[in-house]
C-alpha cells in the first residue's frame, strides 16, 4: 500500500495541527508580552505598537501568516473533531471520561470554540478598526513612504476599549481562561503529535506547558483587569 | 450482594438495541465479573429468556477476549486488570452497573456486548510481521546482539492483547495505541527494521481506513489499557511514520 500523501492520513494532520499550535503559542507569548508594555509604558507600547502596525514585513509578510496560521488551526480542529465525532456513532449510556483523562485534555473542542467565539469580539473591538483606520480611510501613511502620520493612537484607545466597561472586561477574562485550559492540554499534546517525547524531556515539556498555560493568561487578564479598574 | 443491572441487548447487527434492567442476587464479592455475567445468564436459561451473549475466553487476562465497558470505563474500574480479572468485591451492594459494549464505528455489535473486532486482524495484516525465509537456514534470532533497553521496550509492546479497551476509553474511538504497540513490538528490533517503514506506513493507513477517530493524547487509553501500554508507543510512531513519508517511502 502506498503512501496516501502527507495531510491525508491522520498522524499527519495530527502533525499539522501541531505544528500550527506551536506557531500560535509563539505569537501569543509575543502579543502579551507587547500588551504588556501598556501597563509598563505607555510611550513604549506605542512605539512598539506603531512598528507592529506600520512595518510591511510585519503587516504583509507575518500577519497573512498569523491568519493563515489561526484558521488552518480552526478549520484542522473542526474537522478532526468531525472525523472523531463520527467514529463513535453509538454513544455510551455511562461514559466516565473523568475517570482517565482531564477536563482539558477531553473538551479542546469548546475551549476551541470559546477562543474563536472571543476572537471575534477581539476582531471586532480591534482588529476591524485598526484595518479600516488604515486600509479603508488611508489615515496612516506607511502604505506610501514606510512613515507613520498617527501611530501613536494605540494606548488611548485599547483605555478607551475597557474604560467602564465591566462586561466586556469579564468577557475578555472568561476567554483567557478557556485559553488556559485549551494550552493546558495543547502546550504538551502538540510535542507528542510531533513524536517529540523521552523520559528525560517530557517531563521539562510538561513544566514549561503548565508554566505557559498560567502565565501567559493570566498575563492577558491583568492586563484587561488593570485597563479597566484604573479608569474607575 | 444484589445488583441492578443495566445491560445492552442487541438482536444482531443490524437490530436495534436497548439497555435492559436485571436484578441479580446472591452474588460474592470473590467472583470474578464474568463468573457474575454467568450467574445472570444461568438465571435467564432457567426462566426461558435468551442469555447475554458477551465475549470470553482464557479467563485468565491473557487472550483480550472479554470486552465489557463497565459504569462507564473499559473493563471497569479496576486498573491495569481485563474483565475477567475484575471481580465483584470493586462493586458494592445494591449498586447500580450499567454493561455495555465496546463503542466504535470500526468495532459494530454482532450481539449484545460481542462486537467485530476484526478490524485490527486487517491492521496487522497490514504490516503486523516480520518476512522470514522458513527455508530451513534462518538465523537463530538469540545470534542478533540487541540492546536490552530496546529488547525489553519491545517486549513491553508485545504485552498488548488486542483487547480493544484503548479503542473503547477514547473519546474519538482511536485506536493508535494498539497500532503503535503493534509497530513497535517490531520496529525496536533488528529483524524488524528492514520493513519498518513500509508496515508503519500501511499499519496507519489501514488503521485510518477502518474507521478509528484521532489520537487527541489525553492518555486514557494508557490508564485503561490492561497491560499498561505506554503512549511512549504513540509517540515514536508518530516519529516513524512522519520519517517515512517524508522519505517517501511505499
Amino acid at each position: 500500500m502506498a503512501s496516501k500523501g502527507l495531510l491525508s492520513s491522520s498522524i499527519a494532520r495530527k502533525f499539522a495541527m501541531a505544528l500550527s499550535a506551536l506557531f500560535l503559542i509563539v505569537f501569543l507569548l509575543q502579543h502579551m508580552s507587547i500588551n504588556m508594555l501598556s501597563v509598563l509604558s505607555p510611550d513604549v507600547f506605542n512605539e512598539v505598537s506603531d512598528f507592529m502596525g506600520t512595518n510591511p514585513l510585519v503587516q504583509f509578510v507575518l500577519q497573512p501568516v498569523l491568519i493563515f496560521g489561526v484558521c488552518f488551526h480552526f478549520i484542522v480542529g473542526f474537522i478532526l473533531e468531525y472525523k472523531n465525532w463520527t467514529s463513535r456513532e453509538v454513544k455510551y449510556a455511562k461514559y466516565k471520561g473523568s475517570a482517565n483523562a482531564s477536563w482539558m485534555s477531553r473538551n479542546m473542542i469548546i475551549s476551541g470554540v470559546v477562543i474563536l467565539l472571543f476572537l471575534g469580539l477581539h476582531f471586532y473591538d480591534f482588529w476591524i478598526h485598526e484595518i479600516t483606520h488604515k486600509f479603508i480611510e488611508g489615515k496612516d501613511s506607511f502604505i506610501v513612504n514606510g512613515e507613520s502620520e498617527s501611530g501613536f493612537r494605540f494606548y488611548e484607545e485599547l483605555r478607551h476599549k475597557f474604560a467602564g466597561d465591566f462586561p466586556r472586561m469579564i468577557l475578555y477574562i472568561v476567554s483567557f481562561i478557556f485559553l488556559a485550559l485549551h494550552l493546558n492540554h495543547g502546550f504538551e499534546s502538540a510535542w507528542q503529535s510531533m513524536g517529540a517525547r523521552s523520559k528525560k524531556y517530557t517531563p521539562i515539556i510538561k513544566k514549561i506547558g503548565v508554566a505557559y498555560s498560567v502565565l501567559v493568561p493570566l498575563g492577558f487578564i491583568f492586563i484587561a483587569a488593570y485597563h479597566y479598574v484604573t479608569q474607575l | 450482594m444484589k445488583l441492578l443491572l443495566k445491560i445492552w441487548r442487541q438482536d444482531g447487527p443490524k437490530e436495534k438495541g436497548q439497555m435492559v434492567d436485571y436484578n441479580v442476587d446472591g452474588i460474592e464479592g470473590d467472583m470474578s465479573f464474568l463468573e457474575m455475567m454467568d450467574i445472570l445468564n444461568s438465571q435467564l436459561i432457567e426462566k426461558g429468556e435468551e442469555p447475554i451473549n458477551f465475549d470470553h475466553d482464557c479467563r485468565e487476562g491473557i487472550c483480550g477476549s472479554c470486552s465489557m465497558f463497565i459504569n462507564g470505563e473499559a473493563h471497569g474500574p479496576g486498573r491495569n486488570v481485563t474483565t475477567c480479572q475484575l471481580h465483584m468485591r470493586s462493586f458494592k451492594d445494591g449498586e447500580t452497573i450499567f454493561i455495555e459494549p465496546w463503542r466504535a464505528k470500526a468495532f459494530p455489535v454482532i450481539k449484545d456486548l460481542m462486537v467485530d473486532r476484526s478490524a485490527f486482524d486487517r491492521i496487522i495484516q497490514a504490516g503486523g510481521y516480520v518476512s522470514v525465509n522458513t527455508s530451513g537456514n534462518t538465523q537463530d534470532a538469540n545470534s542478533i546482539p540487541i540492546p536490552k533497553e530496546d529488547a525489553d521496550l519491545a517486549f513491553d509492546a508485545a504485552t498488548c492483547i488486542g483487547c480493544g479497551a484503548c479503542v473503547a476509553t477514547c473519546k474519538n474511538a482511536s485506536a493508535m495505541l494498539f497500532t503503535s504497540a503493534k509497530v513497535a513490538q517490531l520496529s525496536l528490533l533488528p529483524q524488524g527494521q528492514v520493513e519498518g517503514k513500509e508496515r508503519v506506513i500501511n499499519m496507519v493507513n489501514q488503521m485510518d481506513l477502518e474507521g478509528f477517530g484521532n489520537c487527541t493524547n489525553t492518555g486514557a487509553c494508557e490508564v485503561e489499557c490492561p497491560k499498561g501500554i505506554s503512549l511512549d508507543n504513540i509517540a515514536r510512531m508518530n516519529r516513524e511514520f512522519l520519517s517515512a513519508t517524508a522519505k517517501g517511502k511505499k
